[in-house]
């Protein structure tokens, strides 16, 4: 009971906890650089693999390699921003050019070679609301 | 410091403590703020006046899938289960020396723990309040025992604070409540808060203030035998001639604020990590074995489900039947429970409503990464005396988890050496290799254990976006999508009812599994049965 005031002021400054069972980081890493390998290497290969190939597992990793709906730039960056299916959103991990960085670098390896690059103020048109996508933290 | 203070200073303190009442109070201002709402699990459905002979046909053999098996078959419905995997019991899962795991990508680990060490790769703590799963393991007989949330005596640890060495968690938690306390007398005692508080009330503040904080008469937190009674001693009290203690030094409250570390308090304070919790004896998945006895003849394993059809007359359900070569199956019932995780849903071809298929759409999973790191040695009770419990970091792996089991033991053990969530560094686990993730934990855990190197065994580190049969953790709902697409998802639909963590309110607790399914066994069989 001598935890009281303590357990109520710290309630005031609630950290990034889940209500789920999560990992209660007790800092969030902020991912600075604009470099589209470096991205892709921390965030997408996790599921679409080192190889932009992706996976089949009960169901599949879409592969980015030679991956028809990246003809036109707006849809990665729309998906990247917004999540798809069980693809979580990166929006609020990822500003403008860290999104147009990473869709580029993706359009052009992997066997990928479109010539068009996606300018950051067209991933601004894609972005998701703040409070569509704002995780339900207690 | 002379022994008749000491003795005084006990007994202050102790008087201290009895007049102050808070846990009700602590309760009730926890609840208003959202933060205490257990699970509202009280009893095991009572399923009347089921036709005999209906049948249901589930999806997926975790904790949702075989709760209902378990409660449907109880009471005459004919049930059956097609599991992807060669084994039952979904994400309730645990890994022993000799598995092998195979991840997306195609890295194969095999598990190089030591006889009876095991590591949960899922989940691994049940809340006291989470009444449902307890109800379950109470009536299969699944021994439980605590699992060691808050340990005093492990650490926190943040690489720009205090040199990057770690810190005691009560320490910083007993230097907290006292800077904290002192501020707040200090601008009490400055009537700063006068127009916010009475004299009376100002009386019992300055008291609670006094006792919760280890203030002195002065309202100063400060070294003293009554502060060390909760941070420790620099010489603790012994016995003969070495009976007099040496009091400590409270870290500077300028560090402690700056350190950011009383984050941890925070976490250790939330309703679902406080004590009682508990695990059971020998792995999580004794309660998916538990169920798996139960269901003797009902789970069909190796059947990879790719398209689930309802009509008027019944559900038919497409699956490549991997146990007898691969042959393409159709299995037909009255009705469908589907707890195949969204990630993979969202992926079949399902018959369902626009609104459900939208829901099914919606929701993102979390990457999450465990690492279980096999020691030669328990150093961590043997050479700093931490006996279970969580040491938390700013560090990737965010915290070490000490086994709270066989404690004193003497042999190899294994404790949780990473628990990443969905952050970036989540990601960039996932997209390494397995030997990566584990050389990466060990290199941010020994910067907290200095015997981390010397005394490493083996590991198992498991990303859960690559794992094949769930591609991803759990549902990461968002505020705007439970609102658009919750109850749409939850609705039975027609003859197909949804079920799983991602269908609850507890996401990402077993829980939230079991409660998902007996939510929508009552949807079905008020259906099935006519009532309603």
């Amino acid at each position: 009971m001598h935890k009281l005031a303590l357990m109520l002021i710290a309630l005031a400054c609630l950290p990034n906890v889940a209500w789920a069972d999560s990992a209660d980081a007790i800092t969030t890493n902020k991912l600075t650089t604009t470099d589209g390998r470096v991205l892709y290497q921390t965030l997408c290969q996790a599921c679409h693999m080192a190889d932009a190939k992706g996976a089949e597992g009960a169901a599949h990793f879409p592969a980015l390699s030679g991956n028809p709906k990246l003809a036109s730039s707006s849809y990665p960056a729309y998906v990247v921003a917004n999540g798809f299916g069980g693809m979580p959103w990166f929006a609020d991990k990822l500003s403008d050019s860290q999104i147009a960085a990473i869709v580029n670098y993706v359009r052009t390896h992997f066997g990928n070679h479109y010539t068009d690059a996606l300018k950051p103020s067209d991933v601004t048109k894609v972005r998701p609301s703040e409070e569509s996508i704002k995780p339900i933290f207690d | 410091m002379p022994e008749h203070e000491t003795a005084a200073t006990r007994r202050q303190l102790l008087s201290r403590i009895g007049a102050v009442a808070g846990a009700g109070a602590l309760y009730q201002a926890m609840t208003s703020l959202g933060h205490a709402a257990p699970s509202d699990f009280v009893n095991p459905p009572k399923l009347s006046g089921a036709r005999p002979g209906t049948s249901v046909l589930i999806l997926g053999s975790g904790l949702a899938g075989m709760v209902a098996a378990y409660e449907l078959q109880k009471v005459g419905y004919k049930v059956q289960i097609l599991e992807y995997q060669n084994r039952a019991g979904g994400r309730n899962f645990s890994l022993r020396g000799g598995d092998t795991f195979e991840e997306l990508g195609g890295a194969v680990q095999r598990v190089g723990f030591a006889q009876g060490n095991y590591f949960n790769p899922g989940p691994w703590r049940i809340p006291y309040h989470h009444q449902a799963v307890l109800h379950y393991c109470r009536t299969l007989g699944v021994e439980l025992e605590p699992f060691v949330q808050v340990n005093h005596n492990a650490y926190v640890h943040s690489s720009t604070a205090f040199s990057g060495a770690p810190q005691r968690y009560r320490v910083v938690d007993a230097d907290y409540s006292g800077y904290v306390s002192e501020l707040l007398a200090k601008s009490v005692n400055q009537h700063a808060l006068d127009n916010e508080i009475s004299a009376d009330e100002r009386e019992h503040i300055l008291q609670s203030l006094k006792s919760c904080g280890m203030l002195d008469a002065s309202y100063a937190y400060k070294k003293s035998d009554l502060t060390s009674m909760r941070r420790g001693y620099e010489k603790p009290p012994g016995g003969g001639l070495d009976g007099p203690s040496v009091t400590s030094t409270p870290l500077s409250r300028g560090d402690i604020f700056s350190s950011g570390l009383w984050q941890a308090i925070s976490v250790n304070s939330l309703l679902n990590h406080q004590t009682s919790m508990f695990q059971p004896v020998g792995g999580m998945d004794q309660i998916g074995k538990a169920f798996q006895k139960q269901l003797q003849n009902v789970i069909n394993l190796r059947c990879k489900v790719t398209a689930i059809h309802q009509d008027d007359s019944g559900v038919s359900v497409t699956y490549t039947d991997d146990a007898h070569g691969s042959a393409t199956r159709v299995a037909k019932a009255d009705y469908c429970i589907c707890t195949i995780p969204l990630s993979i849903l969202s992926q079949l071809d399902i018959q369902v409503s626009g609104s459900m298929r939208a829901a099914i759409a919606a929701v993102p999973y979390a990457p999450a990464i465990k690492v279980g790191l096999e020691f030669n040695r328990r150093f961590w009770e043997e050479d700093e005396q931490i006996y279970g419990g969580i040491s938390f970091t700013d560090l990737p792996i965010t915290q070490i988890s000490y086994p709270s089991t066989k404690y004193f033991s003497n042999g190899k053990a294994v404790l949780l050496g990473a628990y990443l969530w969905e952050d970036v560094q989540a990601f960039r686990f996932a997209g390494m290799t397995p030997a990566e993730r584990i050389e990466a934990s060990i290199a941010s855990g020994e910067k907290i254990h200095r015997q981390y190197r010397k005394e490493y065994s083996s590991g198992v580190a498991v990303a859960w976006s690559r794992v094949p049969w769930a591609m991803g953790c759990s549902s990461i709902w968002s505020e705007q999508r439970r609102k658009d697409h919750y109850k749409n998802l939850c609705t039975m639909d027609n003859r197909i009812v949804l079920a799983g963590e991602h269908a609850s309110y507890i996401g990402g607790w077993q829980e939230g599994s079991v409660l998902s399914s007996i939510n929508a066994i009552e949807q079905l069989h008020k259906r099935a049965s006519g009532v309603g």
